[in-house]
């Protein structure tokens, strides 16, 4: 298998695009990394997204999208993994890329949450659970973190306050951020006293709802002078019932997808330089870091609280605001973790950068991580 | 008419009681209408997501439990309501289903008023004394609907209890010496097809409605099992308020102590299909093997049905697996008037 | 709302009937083709316990469609007697009487409906025990 690089990266902003369409923000985002990759001859086009289906009832964007971007012919589909579909599609293209099957793929995210008004929003986002058991109580994604947020602060006497600071550290980190949603500063009382949005969970704990469209192109390493090498992917699946979890702390797809991405890739912990970790509310970001690996279960909160997790920390983490502060436009967040890793190891990064920079690991997880897309990208 | 007796004894084989946790002062209705006085203290209110079909279920269950039996020993379910979920749909197949009686059952529901419980009383005691069926359950459940700012809003509310009959064994709580059913056309108190709400004749649903026909019944199966009060322990009546049962109880000669313990209307209020059916329940609570219970139903329309219960030796360890009507009564939370209308539906989301 | 997906788990739902491994003898729910811990597909429908512990919970205020009028609700992790876990609301409780390890025991609700003229869905839930 031949090793991929990374030619092209292009963002949206990410934010309420009311005056833009799922076709027209996928288009942004696809000719900026066309540009920035000095071309958009594509053999294979990758659409992920989460919520279309549903909240504008479309479907086939495979398809849609290969004719937005005038190349009809191609080969086209849309890929499905709920919040990891972005992480899961990069996973997709690089193996296209990799086998030799394809030479040159563009992997584009895109989501509209706007368009859903916000009971069809949650309803969309409790669409990875199973519909007939899990989202039939009535519970919303937010709830099913809720339980766990609970679980973690009662089994480890960890305080509302030390969770909630990975949401502090995130948005420190989005300032100067061009495509992030909430670039700005934000204490941790403002988050505390911000109204239950599932209790334990405060609303300001949780990712907003935003638009927004991410696109890379992949191409073999070596044809183009590009910097950025995919050290490796890997996907895995978890248990799709929190209730049947050994332990409800600990998501075995980011363990799974975690121990697989760093063996692919000849690499252990201590090499990765920063990482961008799911944090669709600030429990799933500190149990991301303990389990990729990054810290012992139960110190997550602390570790991140002590500020380990700054940009000239330990282990920098969401270094461009992550869910929480840069968006999560779904379908798309995976591919904006990926690209901001990119940038990150092109120096590229503006006021976001991580001095010195050479290894970037990406997490995306899907459900209440019953899928994990692990991506690690390597400078050349 | 003839007493109505069976060939084969039939008894209670278990049964079961349910009661919403909510409570509506009448002094908060008086608050809100500008009225005083209260025909009771409060009532129950459902939860937003209970209605008669869940009642019954409850009450359903927790009768198969004092029965002792696999539900699909049950032949017969039929629910007395008058506060249908689906006007087309049974609730009884609902029921059947949740017990796990399905698919070899016969399942309907009852209309006749508050006495739409007791009306499946008759039903199930004919179809198991005839040995069409071992086991027949009959519910009286309602989530009755009190117009705003009328008298009957203070006590419409919501509740049930479940029987299911069986044969005469050693394990029946109460076997049946007779029962009567006295019935005639008096439109004291109705519903029509599309409306929400009752109307009802005001006083005329007192002496001609209410009287005649619970003192009808009761003096019939008295008369003909050769019975006066005295050989009673206890005597439920409908109970539509405090009033009428304690007068309908002076009229027929029997004391205060033998109505107090099926006397569930002061803090209940009226749960129409469920009253009778919720008041022998109480009185089944506390009852001593060997008393005689008389329970007599009343539905507008108009008619009531009357019973003659002879309790056994059973009750004694038979009725504690599950709660008492008393431990349904204490489990309260009381709502102001606005959240009552909320929960009657009454403020759309 | 189709009447097929909720006619098809009426039973399961009802009574809490889940599914015993004959291999391994897990007990799992809700049903599956292949037994979770083994992958064996000897399976046979079993009744669970109708008592539990709340192992987590969480009160839901900003609902998903059809859920809107019974917000807020506690939905909870409850640990059933016989060590399956299930996802259920919990009812006839404040939110702030909640603890982590209630009793509870299962009841009989509305879960949602399909406006005025559509279907009535009916499923389990937990309250605090009653007596």
């Amino acid at each position: 298998m031949r090793k991929v690089a990374v030619s092209g990266v292009g963002l949206t902003g990410i934010r309420e695009h009311w005056g833009k369409s799922l076709r027209d923000l996928f288009e942004e985002a696809a000719l900026k990394a066309f540009e920035d990759a000095g071309t958009d001859d594509i053999d294979a086009l990758y659409v992920s997204n989460m919520g279309a289906a549903n909240l504008q009832r479309q479907l086939n964007l495979g398809a849609m999208m290969a004719d937005a971007l005038g190349k009809r012919g191609i080969d086209a589909l849309r890929v499905e993994a709920a919040s990891a579909s972005g992480g899961v599609a990069f996973h997709e293209g690089v193996k296209a890329v990799a086998s030799g099957l394809c030479d040159s793929v563009l992997v584009g995210g895109v989501e509209k949450m706007s368009d859903g008004l916000p009971d069809e929003v949650t309803a969309s986002l409790a669409m990875a659970e199973d519909q007939e058991y899990t989202a039939y109580t009535g519970i919303t994604k937010m709830g099913m973190n809720a339980l766990i947020h609970r679980h973690y602060m009662e089994r480890f006497g960890v305080g509302a306050e030390e969770i909630a600071m990975f949401a502090v550290r995130g948005h420190e980190h989005a300032r100067g951020c061009p495509h992030a949603q909430y670039p700005f500063k934000i204490s941790v009382d403002r988050i505390l006293s911000s109204p239950m949005e599932a209790d334990p969970i405060h609303m300001l704990e949780c990712a907003g709802i935003g638009d927004g469209a991410a696109a890379v192109l992949l191409r073999p390493a070596g044809e183009s002078g590009d910097c950025v090498e995919v050290a490796s992917t890997a996907v895995a699946s978890g248990h799709y019932y929190l209730t049947e979890r050994p332990d409800i702390l600990t998501f075995e797809a980011v363990r799974g997808a975690a121990a697989r991405a760093l063996e692919y890739a000849g690499l252990s912990h201590g090499d990765i330089d920063l990482v961008e970790v799911h944090d669709d509310t600030t429990i799933t970001g500190v149990l991301a870091l303990e389990d990729l690996g990054f810290v012992d279960k139960g110190k997550g909160a602390t570790y991140v609280s002590e500020g380990l997790t700054a940009r000239d920390g330990e282990l920098p983490t969401n270094t461009f605001g992550g869910l929480k502060a840069r968006g999560n436009p779904v379908g798309a967040t995976g591919l904006y973790q990926v690209a901001e890793v990119a940038l990150q190891l092109r120096g590229q990064a503006g006021p976001c950068q991580v001095e010195g920079a050479e290894v970037g690991l990406a997490q995306s997880v899907g459900g209440l991580g019953s899928t994990c897309a692990v991506t690690i990208l390597r400078r050349r | 008419m003839m007493i109505m007796r069976t060939d084969s004894t039939v008894g209670i084989a278990g049964y079961g009681a349910y009661i919403p946790m909510n409570r509506l002062k009448a002094s908060e209705v008086n608050r809100v209408w500008g009225g005083f006085g209260a025909p009771i203290e409060e009532k129950s209110v459902v939860a937003m997501d209970e209605d008669a079909v869940t009642i019954a279920v409850e009450c359903a269950r927790y009768a198969v439990n004092r029965a002792d039996i696999r539900p699909e020993e049950i032949g017969a379910i039929y629910v007395g309501t008058e506060s249908k979920p689906y006007a087309v749909k049974p609730c009884g197949t609902i029921v059947a289903e949740a017990i796990g009686a399905t698919p070899n059952v016969t399942a309907a529901d009852y209309e006749f008023a508050c006495k739409a419980g007791t009306e499946a009383f008759q039903t199930c005691i004919g179809l198991v004394s005839s040995g069409m069926v071992k086991y027949a359950m009959a519910i009286g459940a309602d989530t009755a609907q009190g117009r705003p700012a009328d008298a009957l809003e203070y006590t419409a509310a919501c509740g049930g209890a479940a029987y299911i009959f069986g044969l005469r064994s050693d394990r029946t709580l109460a076997y049946l010496e007779g029962s009567w059913s006295y019935v005639t056309d008096t439109p004291d108190f109705w519903r029509r097809g599309r409306e929400m709400y009752p109307r009802h004749g005001n006083r005329f649903t007192g002496k001609p409605a209410y009287f005649q026909h619970v003192v009808g019944a009761a003096k019939g199966l008295m008369g003909e099992l050769g019975y006066e009060a005295g050989d009673f322990a206890y005597a439920v009546f409908h109970q539509p308020n405090v009033k009428f049962p304690i007068k309908v109880a002076k009229t027929l000669g029997f004391g205060m102590d033998s109505i107090k313990p099926g006397l569930v209307v002061p803090t209940v209020g009226n749960t129409y299909a469920g009253s009778t059916p919720l008041g022998l329940a109480a009185t089944l609570d506390v009852a001593e093997p060997g008393d005689r219970i008389l329970a007599v139903s009343y539905g507008s329309g108009a008619g009531s049905d009357a019973f003659s219960f002879v309790v056994q030796d059973a009750i004694t360890n038979g009725r504690d697996i599950d709660p008492p009507v008393s431990a349904f009564i204490t489990r309260k939370r009381y709502v102001d008037y606005s959240e009552y209308l909320k929960l009657r539906g009454q403020i759309l989301r | 709302m189709s009447v097929p997906r909720y006619w098809r788990e009426i039973r399961y739902r009802y009574r809490l009937i889940g599914e015993r491994c004959a291999d391994c003898g897990a007990l799992f729910f809700p049903r599956r083709g292949a037994c979770p811990q083994c992958g064996s597909k000897n399976l046979e429908e079993c009744k669970l316990s109708e008592r539990g512990t709340v192992a987590s919970w969480t009160v839901i205020r900003n609902p998903p469609r059809d859920y809107g009028k019974y917000s807020p609700y506690v939905v909870a992790l409850v640990e059933l007697d016989d060590g399956v876990r299930v996802l259920s609301q919990v009812v006839d409780v404040e939110p702030d009487e909640m603890k982590t390890g209630m009793r509870v025991e299962a009841t009989f609700r509305r879960v949602k409906e399909d406006g005025s003229s559509g279907l009535i869905e009916y499923g389990y839930k937990f309250r605090p025990i009653i007596g």
